[in-house]
């Protein structure tokens, strides 16, 4: 490969790094800011300023932020998380299975959501103007408009209560048959689907109208291409950019924006243990899953960038 | 339609052509506006009809007629289009996707823009040809490879498998008359094929089409608003005015023996009488040894250069794109701080970047650009626009800028009920005349004219370049004349520097420059121009030194 895009590439993961390392900063300067500290919320209002004291020294809160800061942030970078405090369990343990659960609902929203976005995209470019497109706007626009608790409340009243075809809590567990799975995770899926279609289908509608202006496009139109063919082969490979930033977006707020979802399902994911460990003033929790966020956050992005780099032909074949 | 097939020969049949569009004006309602109103042509097989006139008059819009094409809303409401024996308005969305790509194949004005960034160019070529299945993709990969070569194109086993970008505008331009071709088409659309290309380059795509027109047998409607480009390669020629009929005749007869007066306007444009100004004792802006490149690049735009101007004169920057021309006129300004060198101002040197000039630097440099519609702000009126200057550089107010403006407006030959109006209102003419008035409201010593008049049909050039000249005797101001055009050049300027790949090649008095002995380069530029005479392409490309460097 060329080095131009070699080098913007590692431009790019560079800047990610360096990214990733300020929002730590961040994370571990908001924890601290809060009121009150990990001892206090160990011993409750009733702790006498002794045993706080005690503690204190024993946690090593008394040392100088920037040393707890280095000693968290090495402690991170081993895969080492800290210990929850409500529970006493390693973070990192209870994470992985959580992230993994996480990760499998929003790839199977994501499987679901982005080829039908872009596929209804097409659609409504191809038909412009017309009520087809009014009518994939329209429902797009309506699905992305209501709060996710209150799709997915319709969702579990229609599909679990009234005509009882999936289940309305999403119970998952290790060693769980991948058909009955499938079947948990049915009704998540579907209010996330919903709740990112209409954004990804804008923009492909968008960039590719975008892109409808061009003279290449009329090139083609005059080499008797049909109104499909056109906007496929001609329109949608240059206005690939754009839309690949916005997938990136949405398949990043499948995994971090789930946490109303997770909670009305009952899913053991992510979201549901930080709303868990947030009402508990967890804050070791809270800072790794806050990372860990931040981290799928940076690398979605960076991925973004890189296919709209390998996506221009002007870079991946220079002069 | 037997009675138009009986006649062995002909292709195609244009009668009473009506077309129609809808526009939208601001704060009106929508109205239906006639774009060509009943034009007959024909045209027979192997031969090349020349449409001719000004933007508006309807060209491309009966040009695209021909494959059932209409731009933007554009519609066919009238007549009939007589291709191949049928009329092909009553085939449908069918019927003119069959016959787009395989009767008719269309060359756009910018190559550059009509092919796809994102794919080969090979796979373009062929794409119409596979679509309509006339060949095999082995087949047709064949016939583009004798095209490219017959089109003189470098590299023609290879050049397919490049990208638009990785080729020049002219050779793309070729690229794209081959993908006309490869599809063994019975008719082709050159819409302004050359328009967008140096001048050197012009006369090589040029000859490369009139060229494989004549080998192919293939029937042209030839688009442009250069007649001298387009009787080098038609055999008849069109004038069109505001979508009618002017006239239409055999190529020598319109050029040499034009019946109608607009005709004869559009033959003789371009012969303004302007008395070259010998040099004074001291010019008052001195560019000397400027280097100077974008960036932080090792390529240097602007090589070593100097020249002077002198007060009230005009001094014209000739070159192709990229010969550094614009980035002059952006060092003299301060816009692109040089690396070397200096420009002198009334002898005193002048701060290299343009947030070190004071603001009486600033007045004393005024700038016109090419793109009269892009250089205003379209939210304010023409007043606000021509009095902006005045009250930054003079703090005129109230009545007194009005009536600035006002006498402004005077001298560009607009009354003062233009003030109010908005710039997507006015003409491209106008909104030139207006941009004008804007850099004569600072008084300037200096206006530096960046290719003025290019992006205007020849008619109206005329009358901007006219008015310049006016402009010069009454305010005594100096030109810095960049453009590509050496027949503007010839209309107005003292003195000439003729640009190349960053260097000034040839400098001195207009007498001087254009009289023989020249040197390679400026030999090649003066006889690319085209002339209006049949068989100048043959002779020009006959007597040249060297190759252009566009290719």
């Amino acid at each position: 490969m060329s080095s131009p895009i070699v080098k913007l590439v590692a431009q790019r993961v560079a800047l990610g790094i360096v990214l990733l390392l300020a929002i730590s900063v961040l994370i571990f300067a908001g924890t601290q800011i809060l009121p009150g500290d990990v001892a206090q919320a160990i011993l409750g209002q009733s702790a006498t300023p002794e045993s706080l004291a005690n503690l204190r020294e024993q946690l090593g809160l008394n040392e100088p932020a920037y040393v707890r800061y280095f000693h968290w942030l090495g402690g991170v970078v081993t895969g080492d998380l800290g210990t929850a405090m409500s529970s006493g369990q390693d973070i990192a343990t209870s994470i992985e299975g959580r992230l993994w659960n996480t990760l499998f609902l929003a790839f199977w929203a994501a499987v679901v959501a982005v080829p039908l976005a872009i596929i209804l995209g097409l659609i409504a470019v191809r038909y412009r103007n017309g009520w087809v497109d009014k009518l994939i706007s329209g429902l797009a626009l309506a699905s992305t408009s209501f709060p996710e608790f209150f799709i997915g409340y319709v969702l579990v009243y229609f599909f679990a209560v009234k005509w009882q075809i999936f289940p309305g809590i999403s119970t998952v567990y290790e060693g769980m048959p991948f058909g009955e799975r499938m079947q948990a995770i049915a009704l998540p899926a579907t209010a996330l689907t919903l709740v990112v279609l209409a954004h990804m289908m804008r923009m492909t509608r968008a960039a590719i109208l975008n892109v409808m202006q061009s003279a290449y496009v009329e090139t083609a139109e005059l080499k008797g291409l049909s109104a499909f063919n056109v906007i496929r082969r001609h329109a949608f490979p240059n206005a690939i950019a754009p839309i690949i930033n916005v997938v990136m977006l949405n398949l990043a707020y499948l995994i971090v924006g789930v946490v109303v979802v997770e909670v009305i399902f009952v899913y053991p994911g992510m979201g549901q243990y930080l709303v868990d460990h947030v009402t508990k003033r967890d804050v070791p929790v809270v800072q790794a899953v806050g990372l860990i966020f931040a981290a799928v956050y940076i690398s979605l992005n960076i991925i973004a960038d890189i296919a709209a780099i390998v996506a221009n032909p002007r870079l991946r074949h220079p002069k | 339609m037997a009675d138009s097939k009986a006649k062995s020969g002909l292709l195609l049949d244009i009668r009473n052509l009506r077309i129609e569009a809808t526009v939208y004006p601001p704060g009106e309602a929508p109205k239906n506006i006639v774009l060509v109103h009943d034009v007959s042509l024909t045209l027979e097989k192997g031969k090349v009809l020349g449409l001719i006139g000004e933007s508006g008059a309807g060209k491309s819009t009966i040009g695209l007629s021909s494959m059932g094409y209409g731009r933007g809303g554009v519609r066919i409401t009238g007549g009939e289009v007589i291709l191949n024996g049928r009329d092909i308005l009553k085939g449908g969305k069918e019927g003119f996707r069959q016959l787009r790509g395989r009767e008719v194949c269309y060359v756009a004005q910018s190559a550059a823009a009509a092919f796809n960034p994102a794919h080969r160019l090979m796979d373009q070529v062929v794409e119409a040809t596979l679509l309509h299945g006339t060949a095999t993709r082995a087949e047709a990969e064949k016939r583009a490879v004798a095209l490219f070569k017959k089109l003189s194109l470098p590299n023609p086993e290879t050049i397919g498998e490049r990208f638009p970008h990785q080729v020049s505008g002219g050779q793309l331009q070729r690229v794209m008359t081959a993908m006309a071709l490869c599809s063994e088409p019975d008719l082709i659309v050159f819409d302004e094929p050359t328009t967008a290309l140096d001048v050197t380059t012009q006369i090589d795509v040029l000859a490369a089409i009139k060229d494989a027109i004549r080998d192919t047998h293939v029937a042209a409607l030839y688009i442009t608003h250069d007649l001298a480009v387009v009787a080098q390669v038609s055999d008849e020629i069109m004038v069109l005015r505001h979508g009618r009929l002017v006239e239409w005749g055999g190529t020598r007869q319109i050029i040499k023996e034009p019946r109608q007066e607009y005709t004869n306007a559009l033959v003789s444009v371009h012969e303004i009488e302007h008395h070259e100004q010998k040099p004074g004792t001291t010019p008052f802006l001195s560019v000397k040894n400027v280097t100077a490149a974008y960036g932080r690049s090792h390529i240097k735009v602007l090589k070593n250069v100097s020249v002077d101007i002198y007060p009230g004169q005009t001094l014209a920057v000739v070159g192709e794109s990229g010969s550094g021309k614009s980035t002059l006129a952006r060092a003299i300004t301060g816009l692109l701080p040089p690396e070397e060198g200096t420009v002198t101002f009334d002898g005193r040197p002048l701060a290299n970047k343009l947030a070190d000039r004071p603001k009486e630097d600033l007045r004393q440099l005024q700038m016109i650009y090419q793109m009269a519609d892009v250089a205003m702000n379209p939210r304010q009126t023409v007043g606000t626009i021509i009095g902006r200057p005045l009250e930054f550089y003079f703090g005129m107010r109230g009545r007194e800028r009005d009536k600035r403006v006002a006498e402004l407006l005077d001298k560009i030959e607009m009354g003062k009920g233009f003030s109010d109006r908005y710039p997507a209102e006015l003409s491209g003419g106008q909104k030139q005349r207006v941009c004008i008035a804007r850099s004569l409201a600072a008084k300037p010593k200096l206006i530096i004219c960046d290719e003025v008049t290019s992006a205007l049909d020849p008619l109206v050039a005329n009358g901007i370049l006219k008015l310049l000249l006016e402009l010069q005797k009454e305010e005594s101001v100096a030109y810095l004349f960049i453009t590509h055009d050496l027949a503007t050049v010839k209309s107005i300027a003292d003195s000439i520097a003729v640009m190349y790949r960053g260097e000034v090649v040839r400098y001195g008095p207009k007498s001087k420059v254009l009289t023989p002995p020249f040197d390679a380069y400026t030999d090649l530029l003066l006889s690319s121009v085209p002339e209006m005479e049949i068989g100048w392409l043959e002779k020009a490309i006959k007597g040249r030194r060297m190759a252009s460097a566009g290719n």
